[in-house]
């Protein structure tokens, strides 16, 4: 067992700071797990009801696929693609994000938390609060979106007729990965932001749930300015989109130079590297104004 | 007249609840709009394709997603309202003690249901509508009569929601886990309501069956009575929510009256 | 305990100079500031701020193994002054020492070291049971096993906590809970404890239990204690050191005995005479304050001798019964306040 005790009493020096960096977020990662599990445990106790949160959360998370198809009973082609498609783009945009808000969801309720206190609660322990908001009440039942993403994902994968390459495959896991990670960002970009306005955790729902519903459908159907918006402004582009687009053999509406397929891997780091300065301005905002 | 007065300070304390949340108010909004335009976008891509999908034309389409956008939290169609609240003085037992005052269990929460509508009908639901006329082309009807009789489409939708809600609600005197009874009612209530999709895209059977259910009446009748595409003038569509919220009213008394027994010979 | 022990050295280490200071001063304040920026509307659109000295120039010590009272009336600065203690805030001016650990600067290193207990919040997981809050405080403290069992076994015994540990939290009733929560808090074997409002609600048994298990803790483990209420009896029964903020700033700090003579400067004497008589008077050193019936309440100050007061008395009057009045440590604060 590592004490983090140990790696901090170390001569001072500029190593130091890198290892220590490395041992907090190895350490958070850690208390994150045993958290989660707790809860894992103490749901399990309850089989019946959460069997029932689980199919609940697959079918209302799979609405938005039977409307799609309800859709598809009608037309034929949405913005210039076919079933296989759209269901392609939705699967992957689905498990990137049901991946993102298994593990970070509960973000969301920081504003609740600043309001009635606990906040406070989770700054006198030896855990970062990161760690400790998220992996708070850690629910499984949100496998069911992952669940039912992957299921209208590998259906598209069997009436795609792709020519599968290692490099169309890498970069299909990639995306969901990736994705995942820049959902992520946004989940705790939106915790983050009520350390300054606590009430307005909806805000953060038009990007994550807002992100996924948009990712859903192919970039043709919507605006150009609403597709730059979610390029450069939001890079929500880069959780499926660019990366699908190549997969797929399509051209992007904006016209982007190739390589931009890639770039989602640099983009969620460069997404986690933000989102991690934000977040300590927030925790330092409240650690000097309590509220 | 008492009681009048009564309920009505009902009302006004659950439209003063809601209101004095300002800023989840303007975050509120901020959702709805971009979910407004996100959905706006798939529905001109839609209609491009099948143009009179659904007995709509192009604009009424769009129309039709910004009504939902407004009442979207209007009617509670995706959660929220009352129904929290209850479930936890169900849980923790003090619905005993409401079920011996001397207003009614049900017109009391209605009441306050009511109030916090007429607050998120005017807080979430006008500047949405308002962007969505403002960025797309819609169809607003110009005559006032339609208005009026869209704003009664809009009060019985919150009536058949409340009432839909309520029955659901009070399961949750038999169920300890009202969690998954709400999970229910949401997913039931997003999907017929015609929050996703209009009901009249609904294909064969399926589409005759949903479009008759009363979830209904919470979206799909006020859009048809503002797009004027209800029957009648609107006055068929207003004829169907009445019916769906007195049937509807009167199952929650029986069930109402059920779980009173249920409290009073077992406490709760 | 090795594992706190190397916690304890290593801070000795790493204050460096300052280790002479923390053996004198455990905790450490001085001057210490907090200012919140407020934003009122003013208007429909305008916005108006001002600044709040929530804490303006605060200084005490205090030694280890030291049980202080740390009281106030609401709004008088407490809480902010204990979530700077706790690291939880940091402040705006002024130097904070907790063990030798700057709170602001080292909360994670500082927060292994105390326990908090907050009377109004639980710092336990509501949904979970108590045995599966306690497993998850010590894998976030990384208890040593063996040291766990020892001080939960003890904690259960002493708070009579026994057939709670399956219970969710949110089914125990408030003295039950509170008991937990101060099990959770010394799990770890702090050094400090913060307690805040403890006994707030808890019924006459649960806070005497409370009461009794936090001052034997103190004599056996040398805890530091630091406990903000409500309730003067706790400070009564607990605290032999009183520190009273109000607006901010330092009323008084010493011995609770001495906060009587401070605040009040009187005490009271009842008299109760044969019968119904004026009131008595050319006492030197006391006035008659009230008269009912026979019964007559005299004042005189506190640093003055009752005996010659009573024998004087009892040479003009007919006096049948006299009992004398400390001033109640109520009357002293809310005198303290008011002024």
């Amino acid at each position: 067992m590592a004490e983090p005790g140990a790696v901090e009493r170390r001569a001072p020096g500029r190593g130091l700071s890198a290892r220590r960096a490395l041992g907090g977020v190895a350490w958070g990662l850690r208390a994150y797990g045993f958290i989660a599990a707790m809860w894992v445990r103490s749901t399990m106790a309850y089989r019946a009801s959460f069997a029932m949160m689980l199919v609940a959360n697959f079918t209302t998370t799979f609405l938005d696929f039977a409307a799609i198809m309800i859709m598809f009973s009608q037309v034929d082609a949405l913005g210039g693609f076919a079933l296989p498609e759209v269901a392609f783009l939705y699967g992957t945009s689905c498990v990137a994000f049901g991946l993102a808000d298994l593990l970070l969801g509960e973000a969301e309720r920081i504003g609740r938390r600043v309001r009635d206190g606990t906040m406070d609660i989770l700054l006198t322990r030896p855990v970062p609060v990161l760690s400790q908001i998220a992996a708070d009440r850690f629910a499984l039942r949100r496998l069911g979106r992952i669940t039912q993403g992957a299921l209208v994902l590998g259906w598209s994968l069997t009436r795609l007729e792709l020519e599968w390459t290692a490099g169309s495959v890498l970069l299909t896991v990639s995306m969901v990965l990736c994705g995942g990670l820049i959902f992520g960002c946004l989940f705790v970009l939106g915790g983050a932001f009520q350390f300054w306005a606590q009430d307005a955790s909806e805000v953060q729902n038009a990007f994550t749930y807002g992100g996924t519903t948009l990712l859903q459908y192919p970039p043709t159907v919507f605006g150009k300015e609403l597709v730059r918006g979610a390029t450069f402004v939001v890079p929500l582009a880069f959780v499926n989109w660019l990366p699908a687009l190549r997969v797929l053999g399509r051209d992007d509406p904006l016209g982007l130079p190739g390589w931009v397929d890639f770039a989602a891997p640099a983009v969620a780091l460069l997404c986690c590297a933000g989102t991690a300065l934000v977040w300590r301005a927030g925790l330092r905002s409240y650690r000097s104004t309590g509220s | 007249m008492h009681l009048l007065r009564l309920n009505l300070a009902v009302a006004a304390s659950g439209f003063r609840r809601y209101a004095t949340y300002r800023v989840a108010t303007a975050a509120g909004v901020f959702t709805n709009t971009v979910f407004g335009f996100i959905l706006a976008y798939t529905f001109i891509a839609l209609w491009y394709e099948r143009p009179q999908l659904g007995g709509y034309d192009q604009s009424q389409a769009l129309t039709f997603v910004w009504i939902g956008q407004a009442m979207l939290a209007t009617a509670a169609l995706m959660g929220g309202g009352f129904q929290d609240e209850f479930h936890a003085r169900v849980r923790n037992g003090d619905v005993a003690i409401d079920l011996y005052r001397p207003v009614d269990l049900q017109l009391w929460w209605f009441a306050s249901d009511l109030g916090r509508a007429a607050f998120q009908l005017l807080g979430r639901g006008l500047v949405p509508l308002a962007v969505g006329a403002f960025a797309f082309e819609l169809t607003l009807p110009s005559s006032p009569t339609v208005w009026l009789l869209f704003l009664c489409a809009v009060f019985l939708a919150v009536v058949v929601s409340f009432a839909l809600r309520y029955l659901f609600a009070l399961c949750g005197f038999w169920l300890l886990d009202a969690t998954g009874l709400s999970a229910l009612s949401t997913l039931l209530s997003v999907f017929f309501s015609g929050m996703l999709l209009p009901l009249t895209v609904f294909p064969g059977a399926f589409g005759e069956v949903v479009r008759r259910l009363p979830w209904a009446a919470t979206l799909q009748v006020p859009a048809d009575v503002l797009l004027g595409e209800s029957g009648g003038g609107g006055l068929a569509g207003l004829g169907f929510q009445l019916a769906w919220a007195v049937v509807l009213l009167a199952a929650g008394r029986l069930l109402q009256a059920a779980a009173t027994r249920k409290v009073v010979v077992q406490g709760g | 305990m090795t594992g706190d022990k190397k916690g304890w050295e290593a801070v000795q280490e790493d204050a460096g100079g300052s280790v002479r200071d923390t053996d004198g001063a455990f905790i450490d304040v001085r001057d210490l500031r907090k200012t919140f920026r407020v934003r009122r509307r003013s208007g429909l659109l305008r916005r108006t701020s001002s600044d709040v000295h929530a804490v303006d120039g605060i200084s005490f010590t205090l030694r280890r193994g030291e049980m202080t009272g740390f009281i106030g009336p609401n709004g008088a600065g407490k809480s902010t002054t204990i979530k700077m203690l706790t690291g939880i805030l940091s402040p705006s001016g002024g130097r904070l020492r907790v063990a030798g650990v700057d709170p602001a600067r080292d909360r994670t290193r500082l927060v292994r070291r105390i326990g908090v207990v907050f009377g109004q919040r639980t710092t336990l997981w509501w949904d979970l049971p108590l045995r599966d809050s306690y497993g998850l405080v010590r894998r976030m403290y990384r208890i040593p096993r063996a040291r766990y069992e020892e001080n939960l076994a003890r904690c259960v015994e002493l708070l009579e906590l026994g057939g709670l540990l399956d219970v969710p939290v949110r089914q125990l009733s408030l003295g039950q809970r509170m008991r937990g929560d101060i099990t959770a808090a010394l799990l770890h074997d702090p050094d400090v404890l913060y307690l805040d409002e403890p006994t707030i609600g808890l019924d006459v048994v649960s806070k005497a239990r409370v009461r009794e298990f936090l001052l034997r803790l103190n004599a056996e483990r040398r805890t530091t204690v630091l406990l903000t209420t409500h309730d003067l009896s706790d400070i009564e029964h607990l605290c032999e050191r009183v520190v009273v903020i109000d607006h901010g700033r330092l009323m008084y700090d010493g011995a609770l005995a001495g906060l009587h003579e401070i605040g009040s400067g009187e005490r009271t004497l009842v008299v109760d005479l044969e019968r119904e008589l004026p009131p008595i008077e050319g006492i030197e050193g006391a006035r008659t304050v009230r008269t009912e019936g026979p019964r007559q309440w005299l004042t005189f100050p506190a640093t003055a001798s009752a005996a010659p007061l009573v024998s004087r008395i009892a040479a003009d009057y007919p006096l049948v019964d006299l009992s004398l009045r400390e001033p109640a440590i109520e009357d002293v604060i809310a005198r303290m306040y008011a002024a």
